[in-house]
């Protein structure tokens, strides 16, 4: 029974943390066709950011919950000025220019904090079930996913904003017509998608130690998961993180820890052949 | 068309010779060697995505696959001639395999991509717990994220004992290239390079005029797979071990910024790129004022925005509007638009 509980607790946080790491790529890819590899990067700012400012004394929660997203979120908007706004519409050319990005900030990280691990403890601690130990920061996360995807659902499609974002996103020369920029909508859409990257760093951070090359280990799985999922953001994502993290837990818990994350990269493969439009390519078509 | 690669291979072995008994003037071979296997590994997706549309995240996989593949048939048999064409035939059959499953399932660019850079993960992945000692493959221990040092490098057909090494590693080397170089134009030249250009400016036209795209592009990619092999190979006897990051995904992104900077679509494009860049990393590796990830990055950002065709086809279109004769001009335009202009297909 105890066992079943930590199990369940177990596959909730995985599929959380898998929600949480793709959140930020899929508004992304999902809105704007961009596909981000420099992803991972946001989240290892986001993780920095969110170390400095505990360090200078700031309330880890604020830091992780506030000012790491929005520092993050004002990098993504240089970015999105300075190079990613000339390359709408080349998909290719998107993903290898931002690909040179991460590996750039990869290289600033190194020269500013070193190429050594930093972290920070866990704001919350761990209690017992029966003979096991669950780590009470899990729940948090959880929290932190849901609160995560009902926002997005309820901003994308119960507020003017989110219907002209999507309306932007289907026919630019309409809105602009309707006289909404879309370049400024493209804009703000980027900072978002930033700033939720550089939220799921802040989060994850007190979890993992942080080195400058961190963001390496969250793309590939935001990336499988985000084009696993397909054409509908939210339920694409959910469905998606949901899939992938059952299957790696089971196998986690079954095998190894490596079994579970190889299991994970089998089913992307496999899934991507039999849906190449994703799983809402297929099921859940029209939703958000 | 055959006069045409004749003289194409002429002008090729010329500039080779003369290259590769040039360059140790300046350069050590040591270096030299490593630029050369790099060369080797950028013309391997320089075919594949320049002339097929392939976008592949992951030739890395099929480079660390020939080095592993070479370490442990070399360890097992103790002479390097079957490893060699061992490790070549591997990441071939391998790439066929995958490429079957990919290009039959009729996926899309960005899904090729994706699928391929998963792949090189779950290699990654793997190799890296291969550290205890379960993991033996005859006498070969995989060695997780140490690698495999010490195995039989490359040796004069017949006799294991006389190595071949250094400057001999050197020759050896640059023949290899040479000779993959001269493939891949005999290849392009013949209609199987033709239809594969074909195929990446307009696959479903190609499909409609009756030829099978998805077993050429298979063909191809495995073709590909197999160069990248070899030099995985020669790395392996270079450097007298393999490690995982031959997998990994850095390694894999710098293949593409080769690619990228010295021009898609051409054939000494990929190569120079490489050797260029590779060994503009070798002198930023000297100093510590700037981390050379940070060059590397903007270098690839700045390609992007600014000279996306890379390099070669620049300076070959600055050099015919300066020197080029009318004539002569109209004439190398015609071949380059026949031979396609290299552009990839930004779909």
């Amino acid at each position: 029974m105890d066992l079943f509980a930590v199990i369940l607790v177990e596959i909730l946080y995985s599929i959380a943390s898998l929600i949480l790491i793709s959140a930020g790529l899929a508004v992304v890819f999902g809105m704007m066709k961009v596909i981000n590899l420099a992803h991972g990067e946001f989240m290892m700012l986001g993780g920095y950011a969110t170390i400095v400012a505990v360090n200078q004394g700031i309330n880890v929660f604020i830091a992780m919950l506030v000012i790491a997203p929005i520092t993050v979120g004002l990098i993504g908007l240089v970015v999105e000025r300075l190079v990613i706004r000339h390359l709408y519409g080349r998909l290719v050319d998107t993903m290898l220019a931002t690909w040179g990005i991460s590996l750039l900030f990869i290289g600033l990280a190194t020269m500013i904090f070193g190429n050594t691990t930093t972290g920070i403890s866990t704001p919350i601690s761990g209690f017992p079930v029966g003979a096991y130990q669950i780590n009470g920061y899990n729940f948090f996360i959880i929290l932190v996913a849901m609160v995560l995807v009902l926002g997005l659902y309820i901003v994308l499609k119960l507020t003017r904003l989110g219907l002209i974002a999507r309306g932007a996103m289907q026919r630019a020369d309409m809105s602009a017509a309707l006289g909404y920029s879309p370049s400024r909508i493209y804009m703000a859409t980027f900072f978002c998608g930033a700033a939720l990257s550089g939220l799921a760093g802040a989060v994850l951070a007190p979890l993992v130690g942080l080195v400058p090359t961190s963001g390496g280990a969250y793309i590939a799985k935001a990336f499988i998961t985000v084009i696993a999922g397909g054409p509908s953001l939210i339920s694409g994502l959910a469905s998606s993180a949901g899939l992938f993290g059952v299957t790696s837990q089971v196998f986690a818990f079954s095998i190894s820890p490596m079994a579970g994350e190889i299991a994970l990269l089998v089913a992307a493969v496999v899934l991507l052949r039999l849906m190449p439009q994703g799983i809402t390519g297929r099921f859940f078509k029209g939703k958000v | 068309m055959q006069n045409r690669f004749g003289r194409d291979a002429f002008a090729l072995l010329v500039t080779a010779g003369v290259l590769v008994w040039l360059t140790p003037l300046v350069i050590s071979t040591y270096t030299l060697t490593v630029l050369i296997v790099y060369g080797m590994l950028a013309l391997s997706l320089g075919l594949i995505w320049g002339y097929g549309g392939i976008l592949c995240f992951g030739q890395a996989a099929f480079f660390g696959l020939g080095a592993y593949t070479y370490a442990i048939a070399a360890i097992n048999i103790g002479e390097s001639t079957l490893p060699m064409l061992l490790a070549i035939v591997v990441p071939f059959v391998f790439a066929m395999m995958l490429g079957a499953m990919m290009f039959y399932g009729r996926l899309g660019d960005v899904y090729v991509g994706v699928i391929t850079l998963v792949v090189t993960l779950i290699l990654f992945r793997f190799i890296n717990s291969t550290a205890g000692p379960q993991f033996v493959l005859g006498k070969a221990r995989l060695g997780g994220f140490n690698g495999i040092p010490g195995f039989q490098t490359l040796n004069v057909p017949g006799s294991p004992d006389s190595y071949i090494w250094g400057d001999g590693l050197y020759y050896f080397a640059a023949a290899a290239l040479v000779v993959v170089l001269l493939l891949v134009s005999w290849l392009l030249a013949s209609p199987f390079g033709r239809i594969a250009v074909g195929i990446r400016e307009n696959e479903t036209r190609m499909a409609l005029m009756g030829y099978d795209v998805s077993a050429r592009k298979t063909l191809l990619f495995a073709l590909g797979a197999a160069i990248a092999g070899l030099a995985g190979a020669l790395f392996a006897n270079w450097a007298e071990i393999v490690t995982p990051s031959l997998f990994s995904l850095g390694q894999s992104a710098e293949i593409i910024i080769w690619c990228i900077a010295g021009g898609l679509g051409t054939r000494s494009g990929p190569i120079i790129g490489a050797a260029a860049l590779a060994y503009l990393k070798f002198l930023l590796g000297q100093q510590t004022l700037v981390d050379n990830t940070v060059i590397m990055g903007l270098i690839l950002v700045l390609f992007v925005l600014f000279l996306p065709k890379g390099i070669v086809p620049a300076v070959v279109s600055g050099w015919t509007m300066l020197f080029g004769r009318r004539g002569a001009g109209k004439a190398a335009a015609l071949r380059r638009n026949r031979a396609g202009r290299g552009a990839v297909n930004h779909g």
